[in-house]
């Protein structure tokens, strides 16, 4: 085994609208190893740990990541509530850790816990609130264009999420009110089946359902969002279309094809 | 208590009673619901048309 020098930065290809000022690398090896691959990065990266950060970087290099300007489009009330929906999401999560970790018995009993119960339903009014009004925004101006079908559709499984995670919520006040949507649910969820493994009359159960299970499941879902419309940049109103790289590159695309079967047609 | 407290305390107080249900014919919908989902048309078309402060400088 030869020791290898991690392969200068340029290697990565700068991708996207953003573009990379570039650094000027003070290894200089390029071209010294790793010659087999057919590509720059294949050629660079010769283990699974390389080829994965190879892969990354290409797809969400830092400036991507952590932009410095947002296009000039951005600047609208209608593109303020995903970021209003993730700082909801941080405050139920911190009240919700802090209600986990002192129990019903305090929430129910203290001053203190009432009013960080309450912080914990309210955030939540206003995370679904922001959601909603996000959702709107993004359908109207078809989000899913420029090859975001994925951020769309983890978007939509985010907020589906939420609505599960919502109603355990919903079922841990441990009052008339929970008792009441815990038996009215039960009947359609023993209707789909799944009622002998997902009990909502189990408090137990569905106490755990709701501080590990689909936190757990709300966070990644919620940060795979996140990044994705990072690494696909935030889309365009319809009527900027012709600012998006990413639409203008399928559109070229599509016009290629054309062209293309069109002489094949011929 | 003042009057006006008194009237706050009590609105505040009803938002634990069952709840207000407002109907038109088959349609049903309860008050604290109503209020929400008009809140959401009201952000939505807000964010339509009201002017985004302009920040430091922008490309």
């Amino acid at each position: 085994m030869t020791l290898r020098e991690n392969p200068p930065r340029e290697s990565v290809p700068a991708h996207g609208t953003h573009g990379t000022t570039g650094t000027t690398g003070t290894t200089g090896t390029t071209g010294t190893h790793g010659t087999t691959g057919s590509t720059p990065e294949e050629a660079d990266y010769h283990t699974w740990t390389g080829k994965a950060r190879g892969w990354l970087l290409k797809r969400l290099p830092a400036d991507k990541l952590l932009p410095e300007d947002q296009p000039s489009y951005v600047a609208s009330w209608i593109y303020v509530f995903g970021m209003g929906a993730i700082v909801s999401l941080v405050f139920i999560l911190a009240s919700g850790a802090i209600l986990g970790l002192n129990g019903p018995a305090w929430y129910h009993v203290s001053d203190l816990g009432h009013f960080v119960n309450s912080v914990h339903l309210w955030s939540v009014e206003l995370f679904f609130m922001t959601t909603v009004v996000h959702l709107w925004g993004k359908y109207w101006m078809a989000a899913w264009r420029g090859g975001r079908t994925l951020t769309w559709i983890t978007g939509m499984a985010a907020f589906l999420v939420s609505i599960v995670t919502a109603f355990t919520g919903y079922l841990l006040q441990t009052n008339f009110d929970s008792q009441w949507i815990a038996f009215e649910g039960k009947d359609a969820l023993n209707a789909a089946g799944i009622g002998a493994w997902f009990n909502v009359a189990n408090l137990g159960q569905i106490f755990m359902f709701h501080i590990i299970l689909l936190p757990l499941a709300v966070g990644a879902v919620v940060a795979l969002h996140v990044v994705l419309v990072r690494m696909h940049g935030v889309v365009p109103p319809l009527e900027a279309d012709e600012s998006d790289a990413q639409l203008q590159s399928g559109a070229r695309h599509d016009s290629d094809a054309q062209h293309a079967s069109g002489e094949a047609g011929r | 208590m003042e009057p006006i407290v008194h009237d706050f305390v009590s609105i505040l107080a009803s938002l634990d009673s069952p709840g207000i249900y407002l109907g038109w014919g088959s349609f049903q919908i309860q008050l604290g619901n109503l209020i929400v989902i008009l809140v959401m048309i009201l952000f939505f078309v807000l964010a339509l048309f009201l002017p985004f402060p302009s920040g430091r400088k922008r490309k």
